[in-house]
C-alpha cells in the first residue's frame, strides 16, 4: 500500500497504523503534544470550577455549620458538622477519579477536555480497550500531576514560614519535569500512564462525505462544458503524463479553490499534454481531464501497474 | 449557494436525493455510489452511539452494526485497491475508525466490571503477582528488623524515623504507664469519623505512592515499603524497653493486618511492573509493561477498598475495642479473611476476560 491510498495520515511523523481484528489496517494520527497539554488543563479547569461551585453550593446552604467548627475549643467536629465533612472528602476524592475514569470508559474514550480539543484513548494493540488500562493509566496521573504539585505547594508555604527545606524543592521540582517531559522523550509521545496501561492518545476522525465528481458537469458520462458546450476527449499519451499524485491535487482543487487557482492549473496541464489552453470553462477542462485521467489510472491499477507521480 | 433557511440551521435540512449511479461515469464512483446509503446509515448509528444514547437507539439499528461495520471495512479494502478517490477513501477511513471505537470499545460497563472484580477478578490478580509479593514480605520483615536494630543500637534514630505527628508521650524515656495510656480507648465516638477519613487519605497516598513508583523499576517502591516498616521496628523497640509488646501488637493487629497487608500489596504491585520492565523475557519492554500494568491496576482498585476498610477499623474499633484479647481476635480475624479471599477462594471464571 503506498502513500497515495491512505491520504488521511497527517504529517508522515504523526501517524501510525493500528491492525483491527478484521485483519485492515487503519491509520491513525496521535495527537499532538500541545493538544494533549491542553486537554488537560481544560479537565483541570472544569474540574476545579466543580469542585469550586460545590464548596460555594454547600457553604450557602449549610454555612454557619461549618464557621461553627473553627470557633469550636474542643477542636472535634460533632454530629452534622462531622456528616458535611465526610460528604466533603468522599465527593471530592471521587470526583477526582471519577471524572476520568467515567468519562473514558465511555462511548467516545475522552473527557470534556479532550471532546473540546478532538482527541481520544485507543488501545495501542488494536483490541479493545479494557476498564483494567483506564484504570492504570489514571492511577499513575497521580504522581505525574497531582502529588508534585502538592509537594511544591506545601514546600512553598513552609519557605514562606521561614522553614528550612533544603534541597526538597529541587529533587520536586527535578522528578516534576521528568514526568512531564516523558512524552517528549519517546516516539510515540506516551507519557507515563499510558506505557503502564498500554494506550494511545490519537485524534478524531470526522470527515464528511463528499460528492462524487464523475457525476457532475463535464466529468459525467455525456458531460460537456455547460458554458461553452465543448467536451474534451484526451488520448493515450496525454493521460500518461501524470500520475496518482497529481490526480489527487487535482481533485481537492476541484473540489476546493477558487477559480483563479483553476485557471493557472488549466494553463500549466495544456502546457505539459500540449494543448493549445483555450479560454471559456476551465473548469469543465479540468473535471473531463480528471474524469479520464482517473479511469485510465483506475484500470491500470487493476492491472497492477501503478504510476506514482508524474517523475515515476 | 442556495440562501441558508432557517430549518436547515435547526433541522436536518432537507432529505439527501438517492444518488443516480448511472450518470457516474466512473466504474468506482457507482461503486461508491451503491453502498453510499449503508455508509450513510453506520455513520448515523456511529454518531448516536458517541452521543452516549445506547438505549435510545432502535434494536434493528444495533443489531446491524457490527454487519455494516464489516462491510464498510471490506468496501474500504476493495475501494483501497481500486479507486483513487481521495476524499472518499479519507471519509470510509474515519467512518471505520470511528465504528472500530463503537463496535471493539470497552466490553462490559462499569457496574459487571465491578462484580466480576469482586467476585474472582481481584483474587486472581493477587495470585498472579505472588512472586512480586513474597519479594515485598521479606524486603518488610528486613526493613521492621533494620529499624529495629538501629533505634536499640542509638536512640536518636527515633526522632529521624518517626515524625513528630504522633503523640509526644511515645518517646524513648517515657514510662510505662505513658506508652499504656496512649494504647488505651477514646471516651467516645465523636470526631473519630474524620479521623478515619483522613487516615484513609493518607494510606491510600502511601499505598499509590508505592504502586506509581513502581514504573521506575521497582526500585522506590522497596525503599517506600522499608521506611514505612523502620517505622514499625522503631515502635515496637520502644514498647519492647517496658515489657509492652503484646499489647502494641493487639493494638496494632486491629487494623494493621489489613492496612499492611494493603501496602504489601501495592508495592508488590509496582515492584510488578518494575520487574517487567527490567526483565521482560521474550515480549517488548512496552509490552510486558502494560500487561503488568493492567494486572497491578486491578490490584490497586483492591487495594483502595482495602485502606476504606482499614480506616474504619482503626478509627472505630482500634479507640472503642479495649483489651489485648478482643483487639487480637479482631486483627486475626481479618488477616484470615484476606487471606481465605485471595488464596482459597477460586470460582470458576464465568466470562472470558473476567476483572483480570
Amino acid at each position: 500500500m503506498n502513500a497515495a491510498t491512505l491520504p488521511g495520515q497527517a504529517a508522515g511523523k504523526r501517524g501510525r497504523v493500528i491492525l483491527t481484528p478484521e485483519g485492515l489496517a487503519l491509520p491513525v494520527t496521535l495527537a499532538s503534544r500541545g493538544s494533549r497539554a491542553g486537554a488537560l488543563i481544560l479537565d483541570v479547569m472544569i474540574l476545579l470550577s466543580g469542585m469550586i461551585a460545590f464548596q460555594l453550593l454547600v457553604s450557602w446552604i449549610a454555612g454557619g455549620l461549618l464557621e461553627d467548627a473553627k470557633l469550636d475549643p474542643s477542636g472535634a467536629p460533632r454530629g452534622a458538622q462531622e456528616f458535611l465533612m465526610i460528604v466533603l472528602v468522599i465527593v471530592y476524592f471521587a470526583a477526582w477519579y471519577g471524572y476520568f475514569l467515567v468519562q473514558e470508559l465511555g462511548p467516545r474514550g475522552a473527557t470534556l477536555g479532550k471532546r473540546m480539543v478532538g482527541i481520544r484513548i485507543a488501545a495501542r494493540s488494536g483490541g479493545s480497550l479494557s476498564p483494567e488500562a483506564v484504570i492504570a493509566r489514571n492511577l499513575l496521573r497521580d504522581i505525574e500531576l497531582f502529588y508534585p504539585i502538592v509537594l511544591i505547594l506545601t514546600l512553598l508555604v513552609l519557605n514562606a514560614g521561614d522553614e528550612d527545606i533544603g534541597p526538597l524543592p529541587l529533587v520536586a521540582a527535578g522528578w516534576f519535569a521528568l514526568f512531564l517531559l516523558l512524552p517528549f522523550f519517546n516516539r510515540d509521545a506516551l507519557r507515563a500512564g499510558d506505557i503502564v496501561a498500554g494506550t494511545w492518545v490519537v485524534e478524531r476522525p470526522c470527515t464528511k462525505l463528499a460528492e462524487a465528481l464523475s457525476t457532475q458537469g463535464a466529468a459525467a458520462a455525456q458531460g460537456a462544458s455547460a458554458v461553452t458546450g465543448a467536451r474534451y476527449e484526451f488520448g493515450e499519451a496525454e493521460l500518461s503524463v501524470y500520475g496518482e499524485k497529481e490526480l489527487q491535487t487535482l481533485e481537492k482543487m476541484l473540489r476546493d479553490a477558487p477559480p483563479e487557482a483553476l485557471a493557472s492549473v488549466h494553463a500549466t496541464i495544456c502546457r505539459k499534454i500540449g494543448w493549445n489552453p483555450g479560454e471559456g470553462d476551465e473548469r469543465a477542462f479540468l473535471e473531463a481531464f480528471y474524469a479520464q485521467l482517473r479511469a485510465k489510472l483506475e484500470g491500470d491499477m487493476r492491472f497492477g501497474k501503478r504510476k506514482a507521480d508524474k517523475f515515476s | 449557494m442556495k440562501a441558508p433557511t432557517l430549518s436547515s440551521w435547526f433541522g436536518r435540512g432537507e432529505i439527501a436525493a438517492p444518488p443516480d449511479i448511472a450518470s457516474a461515469t466512473l466504474r468506482s464512483d457507482r461503486f461508491r455510489l451503491e453502498r453510499e446509503s449503508e455508509w450513510r446509515r453506520l455513520e448515523a448509528i456511529v454518531a448516536q452511539m458517541e452521543r452516549g444514547g445506547l438505549r435510545r437507539i432502535a434494536d434493528e439499528d444495533l443489531l446491524a452494526l457490527p454487519t455494516l461495520y464489516r462491510t464498510a471495512a471490506s468496501s474500504l479494502a476493495v475501494a483501497r485497491e481500486t479507486s483513487l478517490d481521495a476524499a472518499t477513501l479519507a471519509y470510509l477511513e474515519g467512518l471505520v475508525q470511528r465504528a472500530w471505537f463503537q463496535v471493539y470499545g470497552p466490553p462490559r460497563g462499569f457496574a459487571a466490571w465491578l462484580r466480576g472484580f469482586l467476585l474472582g477478578g481481584w483474587s486472581r490478580a493477587v495470585r498472579a503477582i505472588w512472586l512480586d509479593i513474597c519479594i515485598a514480605l521479606f524486603v518488610m520483615v528486613a526493613g521492621s528488623v533494620v529499624g529495629w536494630l538501629l533505634v536499640a543500637q542509638d536512640e536518636a534514630w527515633y526522632y529521624r524515623l518517626v515524625s513528630g505527628n504522633f503523640l509526644d508521650t511515645r518517646v524513648p524515656g517515657a514510662s510505662r504507664e505513658e506508652l499504656l495510656q496512649s494504647l488505651a480507648t477514646e471516651e467516645s465516638a465523636a470526631g473519630l469519623s474524620t479521623f478515619a477519613a483522613q487516615l484513609f487519605s493518607n494510606n491510600s497516598a502511601v499505598c499509590i505512592f508505592a504502586f506509581a513508583l513502581g514504573f521506575a523499576f521497582g526500585i522506590p517502591s522497596l525503599m517506600l515499603l522499608v521506611h514505612n516498616m523502620a517505622v514499625l521496628g522503631a515502635m515496637l523497640w520502644l514498647f519492647n524497653g517496658q515489657g509492652l509488646t503484646l499489647e502494641l501488637a493487639a493494638w496494632l493487629s486491629v487494623h494493621g493486618t489489613t492496612e499492611i497487608f494493603g501496602i504489601l500489596l501495592s508495592g508488590a504491585a509496582g515492584l510488578h511492573i518494575g520487574r517487567s520492565m527490567a526483565f521482560p523475557g521474550s515480549r517488548p519492554v512496552l509490552a510486558a509493561a502494560s500487561e503488568a500494568g493492567q494486572r497491578g491496576a486491578v490490584v490497586m482498585v483492591g487495594v483502595v477498598i482495602m485502606m476504606i476498610i482499614a480506616a474504619l477499623l482503626e478509627a472505630f474499633p482500634r479507640q472503642l475495642v479495649d483489651g489485648t484479647g478482643a483487639r487480637f481476635l479482631i486483627g486475626g480475624m481479618m488477616l484470615t479473611f484476606w487471606l481465605a479471599y485471595f488464596f482459597l477462594y477460586r470460582p470458576a471464571r464465568q466470562q472470558p476476560g473476567d476483572g483480570t
